[in-house]
């Protein structure tokens, strides 16, 4: 049996099909290796076209300002930061994937980490732009670093919600960056391994770092991999709470609650993993991945969908609860007048939350639904259509009628480069990840190989002949470890 | 940097591998090193390498960022500088927090990963000398150092007894040099 580790046989194979090492590198560096199919070049096409709708909508406003938004008094904050605070949110599942459930043990999040976490680094890329180009003078955007000035020098305010959320945001980059590339380093070796042609020699030599996976390298790797994971996790749960701030240190009614940290928190891992469902569910089923990312993989995503979804309808509940029974007039009118009335101009968006993110995850109680494909592609756009809503009724809902009636807004609506900023971060993300699903193993190779042995369907068989024959002898000589 | 000769030995099976490592380190030869597809856990200890202390650097990295941001906050806002912020004293230490642990993580992860490549010796532009091109794929390979003393051939039948499939003498550079690996030019010569 050697290194045949025990594994219970309740948990179903995580990799399908009876699989050898050199098959799963065939496997997975297919799709890499092969010319680029129509698919991807329509779809490319098409992000790219996205893109520069956006690099235009971005151009008129740098060149006429934010006015050519729609934001004026009171909604100073509209589509652009409705779409910072929906990209973040998306941009923390990668992380969770990775991290969270490395420290947890957790074997089948090797099928899903490597894409999780490109999504991740494309979707803070996305969601960086808009405070950025919403700064409207972006060529001082460096205002923003505390760096020795000619004007006194005068610091930043490091006790400002929103200063945090620079440091916040470019760390929580950088280091999924790291992570991201440090975990791709022995897949960019095995592709550096297996290129024939001179060009391609080249780019995963260089890219790889001259990784030999020697004993020494994966030790440091293992380490390195286990710390950045440990460093992740708070800070995964401290970006989004950072973002939380931006609104509940205010004195706005509707921002002004301290359940804004959890609540953001489970909604952004909701929105997430709708969106790794999103990508996934397509991206198996184009470069032919259904034996690593099975509908195990998908049913076990959907349970988490659920199970967030549930955790940010309670916050939902709890937040009117607290408006109703507060005795607080303000915060009382901005949730009863402003968003629970449905006749009240932007009504019709706080129901549209309710129904997207509450009422319909709950379908996936429901196993058979869990693990219908089709289902869950359908929800998990219908997830993400809910909670950019879930943004944008906490934003504008809040803001459009403030303490002064007279300068309540008219009914504030988008321009057409307001919608083609955010069409463009849909170019842009798409573009990152069609180029990111051609270049790199979208399946990290080292980690499924790791686990092959333990969750194969092969070994899973083989695992299962030995329980019935001797289970005793069995457990006491593997144990329960379920050690990755 | 030095060309050096080396008992190769290619095993199909980490579960050969294991007691093959255990075998050879009793037998008195010295391992140069194990090359694998994906981390084999206890391989390291099997080896007799100590353990890293990549997490020290770590802490010590995660510790001088932590330092930074406080000390830097507190010169700048109490005594650079003051400003009342919403009539908040100007040791506002709480709402320092969120910088000093987003300062820590980042100069933490930067820090070890940079000293994780400076322990491996790996950068772009890196190249180092396989010893098996497959041994990214589906290949474990032991590579044994010969010295004055080692009888090669009896080095090639103990290790293909102890189960490598494929065994080979090999001379390989054991260092690093700047290169692409599309080119076989070698600064040191064969």
């Amino acid at each position: 049996m050697g290194l045949l580790r025990y594994e219970s046989q309740v948990r179903p194979p995580l990799v399908k099909g009876s699989k050898n090492y050199h098959d799963v590198t065939v496997d997975i560096c297919r799709p890499v290796e092969a010319r680029p199919t129509r698919a991807w070049w329509i779809g490319f096409t098409i992000s790219v076209l996205f893109l520069i709708f956006g690099i235009v909508s971005v151009t008129m406003e740098v060149i006429y300002g934010t006015g050519q938004w729609n934001l004026h008094k009171t909604v100073g904050w509209g589509y652009d930061i409705t779409n910072f605070v929906w990209w973040i949110g998306i941009g923390h599942a990668g992380t969770l994937i990775s991290a969270i459930l490395l420290l947890f043990r957790q074997g089948w999040r090797t099928g899903v980490n490597r894409a999780a976490e490109a999504m991740t680094i494309f979707a803070v890329i996305c969601a960086g732009q808009f405070p950025i180009w919403h700064m409207g003078r972006v060529w001082v955007a460096f205002f923003t670093l505390p760096y020795p000035n000619t004007r006194g020098p005068l610091w930043v305010n490091f006790n400002s919600p929103l200063l945090w959320d620079v440091f916040a945001i470019s760390t929580y980059f950088t280091v999924s960056l790291l992570f991201w590339y440090t975990g791709l380093l022995p897949d960019l070796a095995t592709l550096r391994d297996r290129a024939k042609a001179k060009w391609w020699k080249m780019f995963y030599g260089v890219a790889a770092f001259g990784w030999t996976g020697s004993t020494k390298h994966w030790q440091r790797h293992e380490a390195l991999a286990l710390v950045l994971a440990g460093l992740s996790t708070p800070l995964v749960l401290s970006v989004h709470t950072i973002v939380s701030f931006d609104f509940a240190t205010s004195v706005v009614p509707g921002w002004h609650t301290t359940i804004f940290p959890p609540y953001f928190v489970a909604g952004a891992i909701f929105s997430g993993f709708a969106m790794v469902q999103t990508l996934l569910v397509v991206t198996r089923k184009v470069l032919n991945l259904e034996e690593y990312i099975t509908v195990e993989h998908i049913d076990v995503m959907n349970k988490v969908i659920v199970l967030t979804g549930s955790i940010v309808g309670i916050a939902y509940l709890t937040e009117l609860f607290i408006a109703i029974y507060g005795a607080n007039e303000y915060e009382g009118f901005a949730f009863l007048q402003n968003r629970v009335n449905l006749n009240s101009p932007y009504g019709w968006s706080y129901y549209i939350m309710m129904g997207c993110n509450v009422l319909s995850p709950q379908i996936f109680w429901i196993r058979k639904m869990r693990r219908n494909i089709l289902v869950t592609f359908f929800m998990s756009i219908l997830v993400n259509i809910g909670m950019w809503f879930e943004r944008f009724v906490i934003i504008v809902t809040s803001v459009y009628r403030d303490y002064l009636p007279s300068s309540w807004a008219t009914y504030y609506k988008p321009t057409i480069w307001e919608v083609g900023f955010y069409l463009g971060t849909f170019g842009l993300f798409f573009t990152c990840y069609f180029l990111f699903s051609k270049f790199f193993p979208v399946i990290a190779l080292a980690e499924i190989k790791h686990i092959l042995k333990r969750s194969g369907d092969v070994q899973k068989d083989r695992m299962t002949e030995v329980e019935h024959e001797k289970l005793e002898e069995f457990v006491q000589e593997h144990g329960h470890d379920h050690g990755v | 940097m030095a060309i050096k000769k080396f008992v190769v030995g290619n095993f199909d099976d980490e579960a050969v591998l294991f007691p093959a490592v255990k075998k050879v380190r009793r037998a008195g030869y010295k391992i140069h090193e194990v090359f694998t597809p994906f981390p084999i856990h206890g391989l390291d200890k099997a080896m007799g390498l100590r353990d890293t202390s990549l997490h020290t650097a770590g802490f010590i990295y995660g510790i001088t960022g932590t330092s930074i941001a406080v000390g830097f906050i507190t010169w700048a806002l109490t005594t650079d500088w003051p400003i009342v912020f919403g009539g908040k004293p100007f040791f506002a230490f709480p709402a320092w927090i969120p910088i000093t642990f987003e300062l820590t993580v980042l100069l933490a992860s930067i820090g070890m990963v940079l000293t994780f490549c400076y322990l491996c010796q790996i950068a772009p532009f890196v190249k180092k000398d396989h010893f098996n091109l497959r041994s990214t794929d589906d290949t474990f390979v032991m590579a044994l150092e010969c010295t004055d003393k080692t009888n090669e051939a009896e080095a090639i039948s103990f290790l293909q007894s102890a189960g490598a499939k494929e065994v080979q003498v090999m001379r390989k550079e054991t260092g690093w040099w700047l290169g692409r690996y599309d080119k076989d030019r070698k600064p040191f010569g064969q």
